[in-house]
């Protein structure tokens, strides 16, 4: 059994709690955070203990591994502490704030042997998995354009902040949302070399962006853009969507089916005809031994654990992986630096106090 | 229970197949009048069971169903709460506790704050649960709610803590303040029935995906039709199609063949689907359960 610990518990930590503990192999011995109150409850009603010092609970409790589930800026030092404690660690997405942290922090997970993932389920989705496949096998054969997109209704009015508001904590649509396409960008075609014509706008965030709009560009001459918004009401909620154009078709995948459109100039894979041909969920997800929220949650969190546990081999969305990401964010970012002036970086309307708030307030 | 109950995904974009059809579906549905028609329709061919979210919008299908008691004598709300966007999106911005003051009942207020504050001070979820359901009832005031469903996110994620007095607590509030039933919709059936034996809910009534390809069935098919064999429990059939991926004939005679069916909950947008439906359940499933 893996002794499994978790770490922050917000909406991430609270659902893979919920995941670890219904996992065979796993043993959910602690969980920490910093909300006392939170631990009471849970301690009272699920009967796992709580701590609400990190390094404490790495010290007394007997952990193999550690899942990290705390506001992205406390990722880099609780990633190290866990690392130097000798644990396997799963860390939520973004990774790090600074993409050279996330390298060192790749490097010594590698140096000692220790499993790494970090928790991007898009690549746990089997839509996304066949398109990735279909590209790989040269399906569509030479990649020349890619269009990367999420939308999703999170911030639809002024709001009082919070960590997720602030891009110095690794709040905002860049982190929350962006990080997502730009994630499967890296797995399907690695790092990009540079961005241009990037737009990080605000909608009604005072301290971060709403909407992220950027193209990166490819070594080999390929190009992808990338559209997304937070801020989109008209989506029921977030929605992931790749479309890529290569020289024998094209691929569009979403997290419901994968489109794709073969001339008869393609080398056709197996079970697929020129024209067009449809992959659903139904026929590309996996069944998982405990659903609560999408099967991709499940089974990221299923391959850590068999992962820690010695029955399964294969690298799943590892640090380097998520390096790559935080390296391509950066040149986001660096390139909106550079060019972005004046509106668009201002919110409409200033934010409202909270008045509820204060009535729940111990 | 009618053994053929009319669900509500259709009514608000949710389609697990194609974002494309969702949209569509999405658009057709915005005015209430066009949801109101379709349950028209389903009522019309003898579907008289709704079986919905605690969306905002159905608040305004119960005002219309209030408002003709001639016209929808037999008209019955299954109510499934919460709708889960709702509190997920509410999470993610306020953060657990934040988002639990955000719901609270605006009628009664005080009312409810002290019974909200005082098992929030006592750190007792009895409270809490007991707040959050009857804030969630209040559209359906006046209307017959036989059954009233936790839904799945919400069961299985629970479930997954091993915050399991949750459901105890949640059926015995049902039970009482509504004379209702509960129900328990679920992605993992034969472990929510170990876990509701052991907490002592009789019989219950459990709705989850059951269908030919065994699609969101956790445990597997096999499972499924052994505890529907040897357990007692009422099933209720969801995604029988597999959103799609099977022939709509083959799909209900497969499901309807199953031991110890109690009912199918299915989707459907056009009064044409809504008949075919009904006739195939008539055909495949003539006699109700006893």
């Amino acid at each position: 059994m893996i002794k499994v610990a978790v770490v922050g518990l917000g909406k991430m930590g609270l659902s893979h709690q919920s995941i670890v503990k219904t996992h065979p192999d796993a043993d959910l011995v602690a969980v920490c955070d910093s909300t006392s109150y939170l631990l009471d409850v849970l301690g009272k009603y699920t009967g796992v203990a709580g701590y609400s010092d990190y390094q404490k609970m790495l010290d007394e409790a007997k952990l193999d591994a550690v899942i990290i589930a705390t506001p992205s800026k406390y990722h880099t030092p609780m990633v190290r502490a866990a690392l130097e404690k000798g644990l396997h660690v799963f860390c939520e997405k973004p990774f790090t704030l600074d993409w050279q942290e996330s390298e060192e922090l790749a490097r010594i997970a590698t140096e000692k042997g220790l499993v790494n993932q970090v928790g991007y389920h898009y690549r746990s989705v089997g839509s996304f998995g066949e398109m990735k496949r279909l590209i790989d096998i040269g399906a569509i054969g030479r990649i020349t354009h890619v269009m990367a997109e999420a939308y999703g209704p999170v911030v639809l009015k002024p709001k009082g902040s919070t960590w997720r508001t602030q891009r110095s904590e690794g709040g905002g649509c860049l982190y929350d949302y962006a990080a997502h396409p730009i994630n499967l960008l890296n797995w399907l075609f690695g790092l990009p070399f540079s961005a241009g014509g990037t737009k990080l706008g605000k909608i009604y965030s005072a301290d971060t962006e709403d909407e992220v709009y950027s193209t990166f560009y490819w070594n080999n001459g390929m190009s992808a853009q990338l559209s997304v918004n937070w801020s989109d009401e008209s989506y029921r909620k977030m929605s992931t969507k790749i479309t890529v154009w290569g020289i024998n078709g094209r691929i569009a995948a979403d997290r419901q089916e994968c489109q794709v459109y073969l001339r008869d100039t393609a080398t056709l894979p197996e079970s697929y005809d020129a024209g067009w041909n449809i992959r659903y969920t139904t026929d590309l997800t996996k069944p998982v031994w405990f659903y609560v929220r999408g099967e991709e949650y499940s089974s990221q969190i299923a391959h850590f654990i068999e992962h820690c546990a010695g029955k399964r081999s294969e690298v799943l969305s590892d640090f380097a992986s998520a390096a790559m990401t935080d390296r391509s964010i950066a040149l986001l970012v660096s390139d909106a630096e550079t060019h972005m002036r004046g509106e668009a970086t201002q919110p409409v309307v200033a934010a409202p106090k909270r008045r509820l708030a204060a009535l729940f307030r111990r | 229970m009618d053994k053929l109950l009319f669900g509500d995904n259709q009514f608000f974009g949710v389609n697990h197949m194609s974002e494309e059809k969702a949209r569509v579906q999405a658009m057709r549905f915005q005015n209430i009048e066009a949801v109101i028609d379709t349950l028209g329709n389903a009522y019309d061919a003898g579907v008289r069971t709704f079986m919905c979210t605690t969306h905002d919008r159905i608040g305004l299908v119960c005002d219309h169903i209030r408002k003709q008691p001639d016209r929808y004598k037999d008209f019955i709300f299954f109510p499934g709460m919460p709708y889960a966007h709702k509190y997920a999106n509410a999470v993610t911005e306020e953060g657990l506790l934040g988002s639990l003051k955000k719901f609270l009942p605006d009628e009664g207020l005080m009312n409810a704050m002290f019974r909200g504050a005082t098992s929030f001070a006592r750190k007792d979820i009895e409270g809490v649960i007991t707040l959050l359901v009857d804030a969630e009832m209040k559209m359906f005031q006046g209307l017959k709610t036989p059954v009233i469903f936790l839904q799945n996110v919400v069961v299985d994620f629970v479930m997954g803590l091993g915050a399991v007095e949750s459901f105890k607590i949640f059926a015995d509030h049902v039970k009482k303040r509504y004379n209702a039933e509960p129900g328990f919709i679920t992605m993992n059936t034969p472990r929510l029935l170990d876990v509701l034996e052991k907490l002592g809910v009789e019989n219950p009534i459990i709705c989850s995906n059951i269908n030919k390809i065994g699609f969101r069935m956790c445990g597997g098919i096999d499972a499924y039709i052994d505890v529907m064999k040897s357990r007692k429990f009422r099933p209720i059939a969801m995604s029988v199609f597999a959103s799609g991926a099977l022939d709509p004939e083959e799909a209900i005679r497969w499901v309807c063949e199953l031991p110890n069916l109690h009912s199918i909950v299915f989707g459907a947008s056009s009064a044409g689907n809504i008949r075919r439906t009904a006739d195939l359940v008539e055909k495949y499933w003539p006699k109700v359960p006893a």
